[in-house]
């Protein structure tokens, strides 16, 4: 995402329109639309075309075999009065703390530490080194993770023994099967994998700022956190905003992790939407149900993003002077 | 998202004649070895990993999970292997990554060309269509894909998840190429069609060699996020023969024939060929990030 994040930054800039003959030009431009075909086709064919399929699922009742039975809204209807369905969303607020809130705000600080104080101070390798450390569990696949994870955190797994080891035996547990902690250690576990993303987006973004900025603060008396607050934060506000948003909907689809750790349990203690959409189209069957499920989450995220680009363009807006 | 840890092009500044007293003292000292300290909880779980992967199961129930194992014990490794049968499983997972990294790039480019050079009409909203597809859940596409691969018998097949990744993955390609091409030179373009170059010479000859460092890095992206893919293969892929490696560990993971130690070691060596590529690729995308942003 790196590469995203670079391109968020610099609008595309407008080009000038040749001043050529009109018709020429869109005769010229129309052409173009034949390298679009393809494209377009299979955009069609896997996305649209399903997108479309499943929200006239979530219209009707249907096992998956014979044919759908048109039921109207009544899966929508069913869904407010679901307490698993409200459980998953509660979660999902619970995930947004573990996979935006914290490895942001500990990610800005992360990365101003090690760009600022440890790569400044000591040798930049220190912080290539300690940001290598950070960001190795966004290299493995999350199931790999949620599995090993699992086993850590299982009853007779290296984390208790960890505990015993230290003398703190009588805090023994099973993590993951009491519904009490299942819910934090999956939250534990989550800022674990996402940590390393923004550490590494924002010391990227980091070498953007002009170093005299910090330089005049410094001759000026500022302190680290005033720097920090004062030229960091505004300085890396582009960067900042995307990694809010990519960690945002990556939080609300979370699935790998939970389908590895826990399976939504005990007791839907972890559930989250699109866990709870997998089990009810593909264990319970329920293909009307877990479309209205999916469609809930897609509107979701759909408004999520837009609320998002919007928010960033009426400040950048701002900060132009508009 | 898994690479963009450019090798040490850190910290641009050299260290600065010792002008703040406050952080020549114990305080910086301080900051190192908490930083360090949360590194090293980082990286306990990969330590646990190591452990216990060469560890014998009878080693593994008296000494627990700490214990230092008392032999170099393999056979956790080699039953996991065989019995998953892992190098079928590496083929399936390269096959699909290696051929969505491709075609997803070409698809890419060629939407990208139509977008950012030829500037179709409307090309703002259909951007803007593939950055919200790439955006949206896969369970909102999951079910009728499953249903339509069924009936057409594509279903437990690598091809069908080869073609999906490759539109989902192209959608955030064209994105990108897209935004990157509405500020290619147009002189160059300009200048190719005086000479009478067609559209599809200017697309290969002129725009291909110029974005081919931003297309590496596309191709390495797609290939990693493909491979650590989830929840698509799961549903379409449902036999030993088919199923990629993340797939194949879960699917093992209820199985209670899997102890501790063959846990972790098929933990480990699912491991391996994530953190291989990311070696391999990580001077391309060190390069490629940089050419694509001095453009």
């Amino acid at each position: 995402m790196a590469v995203s994040e670079t391109v968020a930054a610099t609008p595309p800039a407008a080009t000038p329109t040749p001043p050529a003959p009109r018709r020429r030009r869109r005769g010229r431009n129309a052409a173009y639309w034949l390298y679009l075909l393809p494209g377009a086709a299979l955009f069609l064919l896997v996305i649209g075309a399903p997108l479309v399929g499943t929200l006239y699922l979530s219209l009707t009742k249907w096992s998956g075999i014979g044919d759908p039975r048109w039921v109207g809204l009544d899966n929508y209807q069913q869904l407010l009065h679901d307490d698993v369905f409200w459980a998953s969303f509660r979660n999902t607020v619970w995930m947004l703390v573990a996979m935006v809130v914290v490895p942001t705000v500990l990610g800005l600080l992360l990365a101003a530490v090690l760009f600022d104080v440890i790569g400044r101070r000591f040798k930049p390798r220190t912080a290539a080194a300690l940001r290598a450390a950070f960001y190795l569990p966004q290299v493995l696949p999350v199931v790999v993770a949620g599995i090993v994870w699992g086993w850590i955190l299982r009853p007779d797994g290296a984390f208790n023994s960890l505990l015993d080891a230290v003398g703190l035996g009588a805090l023994r547990h099973d993590w993951l099967g009491d519904p009490g902690t299942a819910l934090p250690a999956v939250m534990a576990v989550m800022i674990w994998v996402q940590i390393g993303y923004p550490v590494v987006v924002f010391m990227a973004a980091l070498q953007r700022v002009d170093p005299e900025l910090y330089e005049a603060a410094e001759v000026d008396g500022a302190n680290w956190l005033h720097r920090f607050r004062a030229i960091t934060l505004p300085q890396i506000r582009p960067e900042t905003f995307v990694v809010a948003l990519t960690c945002t909907i990556a939080a609300l689809k979370v699935f790998g992790p939970i389908f590895a750790l826990t399976r939504g349990g005990p007791d839907n203690a972890t559930n989250v939407p699109s866990y709870f959409a997998y089990y009810t189209f593909f264990k319970k069957l329920q293909v009307g149900y877990g479309s209205a499920i999916s469609t809930v989450l897609t509107l979701i995220i759909v408004v999520v993003a837009g609320v998002f680009i919007w928010v960033q363009a009426s400040s950048e807006r701002r900060d132009r002077g508009f | 998202m898994a690479v963009m840890l450019t090798p040490s092009t850190a910290p641009v500044t050299p260290a600065r004649p010792v002008r703040d007293r406050h952080h020549r003292g114990v305080s910086r000292w301080m900051v190192l070895a908490l930083v360090t300290l949360g590194a090293l909880v980082m990286l306990v779980p990969f330590a646990f990993m190591l452990l216990n992967a060469f560890k014998s199961p009878g080693d593994y129930s008296s000494g627990g999970p700490l214990s230092w194992p008392t032999e170099f014990y393999t056979k956790g490794l080699r039953t996991y292997w065989t019995t998953v049968n892992f190098p079928l499983k590496l083929w399936n997972s390269a096959l699909i990554a290696g051929s969505v990294a491709v075609l997803g790039v070409v698809v890419s480019l060629l939407n990208a060309y139509a977008l950012g050079i030829g500037r179709v009409r409307g090309r703002l909203w259909i951007v803007g269509l593939f950055l919200l597809a790439n955006m949206l859940p896969q369970e909102a596409l999951i079910y009728p894909l499953y249903y339509v691969a069924k009936q057409v018998g594509l279903y437990n097949t690598q091809l069908s998840v080869i073609i999906i990744f490759t539109v989902i993955q192209s959608a955030f390609g064209t994105y990108l190429l897209a935004s990157v091409l509405g500020t290619f030179p147009r002189s160059l373009l300009e200048a190719a069609a005086l000479d009478g170059a067609g559209k599809w010479t200017v697309l290969w000859r002129v725009v291909f060699p110029n974005l081919r460092p931003t297309l590496a890095v596309l191709l390495i992206f797609f290939f990693i996020w493909t491979w650590n893919e989830f929840l698509i293969p799961l549903v379409m892929l449902i036999d030993n023969q088919t199923q990629t490696i993340p797939v194949a560990l879960a699917s093992l993971q209820g199985d209670r024939l899997m102890d501790a130690p063959t846990t972790n070691a098929g933990a480990l060596i699912s491991l391996v060929p994530a953190i291989l590529f990311f070696l391999i690729f990580q001077r391309t995308l060190a390069r490629g990030i940089t050419a694509g942003a001095e453009k």
